[in-house]
């Protein structure tokens, strides 16, 4: 399956949209429960069944859902999974445990419904750039649609609900993936980030075998779901995010004005491992594209675009490597053919 | 000079959070498999919200809950689920769980959002104009504390809310005059 979806670059990481120098993409997340019916972890088969033959028939009724892609959790075999899981269209979770779960991929990937996860709805929109409004308005469309032949669970206090209190209210998550070199390389992150937590949102990066944040990539997100409108939402992750954007750019611009010759060094060694390396492993690719990203923002490297480097990104997780070149491979193959992957993604571009 | 994992208390501490949980730091510092269990595997997925943190604080009171005499155990009727199962699992059953817990969980939800009213969309409304419609209620539950508060001669309380009242009459002020 989505054998398809393997040759195709992610809409999602296009390099379109505002901001796409810094920001990767944005995701929108609403959190819906069927009323009535006992949340996926607790409920019996027989409930968890149900939920998913309620989806069935919205599927079949509502024509933007049946042109997506419908999957059934045994139909995905495990490679599968964590293709989807890189892709972002499931979450890690998703398809451990009982498999009486379903997944709707939408056109083009910019839609995701994950059904009996840890709710019975999880409705997502991916978006590529800065654009909470645009992946709100998306996932809002398909609750709206979905909503008209449920009932969600709703309460006057509570809002929508969700079986973690911490979801409840909007029952909605807005996260942005946010690429800061800038901020790390003059150790301005802590800094900003204790600001950031607050104001209500949270940033995380995510650490690799070192000290260092993995590819310099961090995810700001909003915190709370209760108290506060999906609008205050989008306004508030909106600001803040631009906020990072202009303290990434006067790290950047520090950044050239007091060592300009070493970050020119830096961005070029990463490309040229790119370019030549035999062995690569994923994290390795990670760091080293985070680089070149900045080379390409910073205008030192002038022939790579954004879509391409996001391309990469993707491409060299360990289960789109597999899809991609159709074969299951063990961790030192992977390596070996990763470098190969990029090696001749790069062929065409570029000195 | 190796952090531990305070999960595991095993494996080496790889991820660090500390987050501002409505004005409370809460750290975590956790190895790459219990941070796994968390739900955190790569820069995309959910943050792993320090809720068993937040929810063991309410099983062993700290002085905010220390006054409130012991209460007997709620039990939801559509699932079974009692509110202590709540507080160990952190995860609801169903929908009627918020309703048998409710009395508690105000104050939970404070913890958690700062806030234990919905303010967003409410599909009832969806065809009036219901923006205006949510944060008078807020309004209206804290007035209603407050006097009760008042009433009970708990001053402290009484205080606290007359503060969040502030708050939430100064952003109805502010969602006014924005609006001209
Ligand atoms: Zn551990
Ligand atoms: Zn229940």
């Amino acid at each position: 399956m989505f054998d398809k979806m393997a040759e195709t670059p992610a809409a999602w990481l296009s390099g379109q949209g505002e901001e796409a120098l810094v920001v990767l993409s944005t995701r929108i997340r609403l959190a819906r429960n069927v009323a009535g019916c006992r949340y996926p972890t607790t409920a019996d088969t027989d409930t968890r069944k149900r939920i998913i033959s309620y989806f069935d028939s919205v599927v079949t009724r509502t024509s933007s859902l049946s042109e997506g892609q419908y999957c059934k959790a045994t139909d995905i075999d495990n490679l599968d999974r964590d293709f989807l899981v890189e892709r972002h269209l499931i979450s890690p979770v998703f398809l451990n445990g009982d498999l009486s779960k379903a997944v709707l991929i939408g056109r083009n990937e910019q839609l995701s419904i994950m059904v009996n996860e840890e709710d019975h709805l999880r409705i997502q929109a991916l978006s590529s750039g800065l654009d909470p409004q645009g992946a709100f308005d998306l996932a809002m469309k398909y609750e709206g649609e979905i909503g008209r032949h449920l009932e969600y669970d709703y309460d006057r206090d509570f809002g929508f609900l969700t079986a973690c209190p911490t979801n409840a209210g909007t029952g909605m998550r807005a996260s942005v993936l946010i690429h800061l070199p800038g901020l790390v390389l003059t150790r301005d992150i802590d800094k900003v980030i204790s600001r950031i937590t607050r104001s209500g949102l949270i940033v995380r990066g995510f650490y690799g075998e070192g000290s260092d944040v993995l590819g310099n990539l961090f995810q700001v997100s909003n915190q709370n779901t209760l108290g506060l409108s999906e609008a205050d939402i989008i306004s508030r992750i909106t600001k803040v995010t631009r906020e990072i954007i202009e303290e990434e750019a006067k790290a950047r611009n520090r950044l050239d004005d007091e060592a300009a010759d070493m970050i020119e060094d830096k961005i070029w060694r990463a490309y040229g491992i790119l370019k030549h390396a035999r062995v690569l492993t994923s994290e390795e690719v990670m760091n080293l594209l985070s680089a070149v990203r900045l080379g390409h923002a910073m205008k030192i490297i002038d022939f790579l675009d954004v879509a391409l480097i996001n391309e990469i990104l993707l491409l060299s997780q360990p289960a789109h490597l597999q899809k991609y070149y159709k074969t299951e491979m063990d961790q030192s193959r992977r390596d070996f053919v990763r470098a190969q992957m990029v090696r001749q993604k790069l062929r065409k571009v570029g000195p | 000079m190796n952090m531990l994992c305070q999960d595991c208390n095993k494996r080496e501490a790889q991820v660090h959070l500390t987050q501002i949980v409505n004005n409370e730091k809460v750290s975590l510092s956790l190895c790459k498999e219990c941070a796994a269990a968390r739900g955190f595997h790569s820069p995309l997925d959910n943050v792993p919200f320090p809720l068993a943190e937040i929810l063991s604080g309410l099983v062993h009171p700290g002085p905010e809950v220390e006054k409130v005499p012991p209460k007997e155990e709620l039990t939801c009727t559509a699932c079974g689920l009692t509110f202590t199962q709540f507080t160990r699992q952190g995860r609801f059953g169903c929908g009627e769980c918020y309703n048998a817990f409710r009395s508690r969980l105000e104050v939970i939800m404070r913890k958690i959002h700062g806030a234990s009213l919905h303010r967003g969309r409410n599909p009832e409304y969806d065809k009036i104009d219901q923006q205006a419609s949510m944060p008078i209620r807020e309004e209206e539950r804290l007035s209603q504390e407050l006097e009760k508060a008042i009433a009970d001669e708990d001053f402290e309380r009484a205080a606290e809310l007359r503060d969040k009242l502030k708050t939430v009459r100064e952003k109805l002020a502010v969602e006014e005059t924005s609006k001209g």
